[in-house]
């Protein structure tokens, strides 16, 4: 099922576009990584979904329905810039932000309860938001987004400023949110912190759509054939099946990186190297979204 | 709508449990009482009898100096030194020695005390010295005060309105005192709280909530529901502190029985007495007769005044004013990013208020219904301020009328603008705005 549908969307400001033709779909029930360098138009996409602006053009879709005002209680949404009322208590706030999103007083109440016996901050909901660390208002802004249990969580740069341990909390949390059925949208310049999480990917660069679909199927569509191997011995490399990219030898061990040619397989490469050296590592070089996002970007320029 | 409501919700819990709020709403009240109530008073805690010695060298004074309720003379006989060792062994306030002088040069009368003498003490002998002096040079050339007092004249307006409603009695000083009272009250209110709107949108953008907020309801409903979220807060003050007063001067009243002035009527009546100087000792009795028929009139005047419309009138300008204004004062704080850059916004905005304030004061005062008035209560920048000062003059129900619709279509107006400034500067970050710049996010498509 798709649960939100971008159809030719374009946006422009007072001087520049800042969407231009952009369309993608994004499954229900995954993670999606919206990645692209800064000021490529990641965030104007975002308010547009959460509509915070209109798009000038292109229509967008959530759950099948043309977007409206009634999806708003269906999203969450963490900006970019956090932010939380300073004089306001961590249990009021939380209670009033659930409220503007349509949750009944008593249900809010119940879930705000559940959540922070969960993050176990009991102690702090009669705190001032000023009162708290940076950290920890991290925590009551994620609780704040997600406390409305929407279908949609649209995250903005999500681990910035968040430490460590606290990042992995937040890691597992949007982990269980996803195994409990909502769509996570992770919007990030950094793409290596969320390659690991991602399910799908749209990458976006200067206000167009550069390439998007399963992360598998993209590296897959990417991978070059290319294996690193690390073993004992001396690699000479002979076969016009395989071509050595490059080789270090170091008093008796080596690393090479070899590109299979002839539609040859990984276990050709092995039975092949087994008889001559020994192997200790055998890894297949597989490239990051960063390269391929350069690569992408480089086809495009030249095209 | 149940957003908006939640959002004035908001607003005005969170203002209405502030510290400076509970203590500013508590402590004007105080003040205003112990404004009131202190001078009376101090001025009854001193009222306390007085008795001085009098040495008479002279025989002048002989039998001509009167005991008064709170001022009691004693005759001394014998020389200046006795005179002063007798005077050191009692506790009277002081010993007045009069030398032998003749009515033509009364020189060298002096008081002798063991504290300094107080200026009201010294001023009272000196007032009957004069009078007897005064006495005996009239008998001397052949008049005599009665006469005189026969020829004195003391002249004071009656005015009285003539209207459809018949002769009604008028105090100007009432009058112009109800519209003054009204005008700055809202002058007042409209600035305390218009800042408030903005310094609420530059917090709301200064800690990023408001990206946060505005996924959730629209930027129009976040202004709205601040801004009616304040009024209400300028208007529990405001209801407060009229309650607070009464109780606060009615309290201090009964429980020091001392008589405070707690209508503006009486306290003008007041001051017009003591405007009119009469001379304590002749005049005592006259003074008092008059201060009451001032007082009355000015109650009656005060009860002639058209209350209902009055305060009616009030709360209507008070709000379209506020909302005039705050809507305005909301678009700057949305424009910049901190307070600092406000002041080039600020300034336009200002400029009507206090020019229809200084007006209020000294033109429309003197002349309510001259043309300057008739266009400044048009007008709806500065009618909220200039028509409160004619209300109570009586203003013919079409103008009324006319200024009142202006100022809705004025308020829609500024909402309109402000709202527009709103949606697009809630997001604008690090931009110095200038007016060109605001022109231009008005027709924004966002």
């Amino acid at each position: 099922m798709i649960i939100l549908k971008i159809e030719d969307v374009t946006k422009t400001y007072a001087n520049h576009t800042a969407l231009d033709h952009v369309s993608f779909e994004i499954p229900a029930g995954c993670i999606f990584g919206l990645l692209g360098p800064n000021g490529a138009g990641k965030t104007s996409l975002i308010r547009i979904i959460t509509q915070i602006t209109g798009a000038d053009s292109g229509e967008i879709y959530f759950k099948g329905e043309r977007l409206k005002p009634d999806h708003i209680k269906d999203i969450g949404y963490l900006p970019e810039e956090r932010g939380l009322y300073k004089k306001m208590k961590v249990g009021e706030q939380l209670l009033y932000l659930a409220q503007l999103k349509g949750l009944s007083k008593s249900e809010a109440k119940a879930r705000i309860k559940a959540w922070i016996d969960r993050f176990e901050i009991r102690d702090w909901i009669d705190k001032n938001i000023e009162d708290l660390s940076k950290g920890m208002q991290q925590k009551v802004q994620f609780i704040a987004t997600v406390l409305h249990e929407p279908s949609l969580i649209i995250l903005d740069e999500p681990f910035s400023g968040f430490d460590p341990i606290n990042a992995n909390l937040i890691k597992d949390e949007i982990l269980r949110l996803r195994d409990n059925g909502a769509t996570i949208i992770f919007s990030t310049h950094r793409m290596e912190s969320v390659e690991e999480l991602c399910d799908n990917i749209a990458l976006i660069n200067r206000s167009r759509k550069v390439l998007d679909g399963p992360v598998q199927e993209i590296k897959d569509a990417y991978k070059t054939d290319t294996y690193q191997i690390i073993g004992n011995g001396q690699l000479m490399i002979t076969s016009p099946d395989f071509q050595v990219l490059e080789q270090h030898d170091n008093h008796g061990t080596f690393r090479a990186d070899v590109k299979l040619l002839n539609n040859t397989t990984p276990n050709d490469l092995l039975r092949y190297l087994i008889q001559r050296v020994e192997v200790h590592s055998f890894i297949e070089l597989v490239p990051s979204i960063n390269d391929i996002f350069i690569r992408k970007v480089k086809e495009t320029h030249h095209v | 709508m149940s957003k908006i409501w939640l959002i004035i919700q908001r607003e005005y819990l969170t203002r209405v449990r502030k510290k400076s709020f509970i203590i500013m709403t508590l402590l004007t009240p105080i003040l205003l009482a112990a404004f009131m109530v202190l001078p009376a008073w101090l001025v009854s805690m001193s009222d306390e009898t007085e008795t001085v010695m009098v040495l008479d060298e002279s025989g002048l004074f002989a039998d001509k100096l009167e005991n008064k309720k709170d001022l009691t003379y004693i005759p001394l006989q014998g020389s200046l030194e006795q005179a002063k060792f007798v005077y050191q062994e009692t506790d009277n306030t002081a010993l007045l020695y009069i030398p032998k002088i003749t009515v033509d040069n009364p020189e060298g009368i002096t008081i002798y005390s063991k504290k300094n003498t107080s200026y009201q003490t010294q001023v009272r002998l000196e007032n009957a010295l004069e009078k007897e002096i005064e006495n005996q040079r009239f008998m001397a050339s052949g008049l005599d005060r009665e006469t005189l007092e026969r020829i004195e004249a003391d002249i004071s307006l009656a005015t009285i309105n003539l209207s459809d409603q018949g002769e009604k009695d008028n105090n100007v000083w009432v009058t112009s005192g109800a519209g003054i009272a009204g005008a700055f009250i809202i002058y007042f209110f409209i600035f305390l709280y218009g800042v408030q709107i903005m310094r609420g949108i530059i917090e709301e953008k200064t800690n990023r909530i408001v990206e946060v907020m505005i996924s959730s309801v629209k930027p129009f409903q976040l202004m709205m529901g601040k801004i009616i979220g304040i009024a209400a807060v300028g208007l529990t003050q405001f209801l407060l502190w009229v309650i607070l007063s009464t109780v606060v001067v009615t309290g201090v009243q009964s429980a020091f029985g001392v008589e405070a002035a707690p209508t503006p009527a009486q306290q003008l009546a007041a001051g017009r007495a003591a405007a009119t100087g009469e001379d304590e000792e002749t005049g005592e009795a006259t003074k008092d007769s008059e201060g009451a028929e001032v007082v009355a009139s000015a109650i009656n005047a005060f009860n002639n005044l058209n209350l209902p419309l009055i305060i009616g009138c009030f709360l209507f300008y008070f709000l379209g004013g506020y909302l005039l204004y705050g809507s305005l004062f909301g678009a700057i704080g949305a424009a910049v990013d901190n307070e600092t850059d406000t002041q080039q916004f600020m300034f336009p905005i200002t400029i009507p208020l206090i020019i229809s304030f200084i007006m209020s004061y000294s033109l429309v005062l003197k002349n309510p219904d001259g043309p300057v008035s008739f266009w400044m209560s048009i007008i709806p920048f500065t009618s909220p301020i200039v028509m409160m000062v004619r209300i109570p003059f009586g203003v013919p129900a079409w103008e009324l009328l006319l200024s009142m619709a202006l100022l809705i279509a004025g308020f829609v107006f500024t909402t309109w603008i402000a709202a527009r400034i709103y949606r697009v500067g809630i997001l604008m970050y690090g931009k110095k705005v200038n007016y060109k710049e605001l022109s231009k996010w008005l027709f924004y498509r966002v």
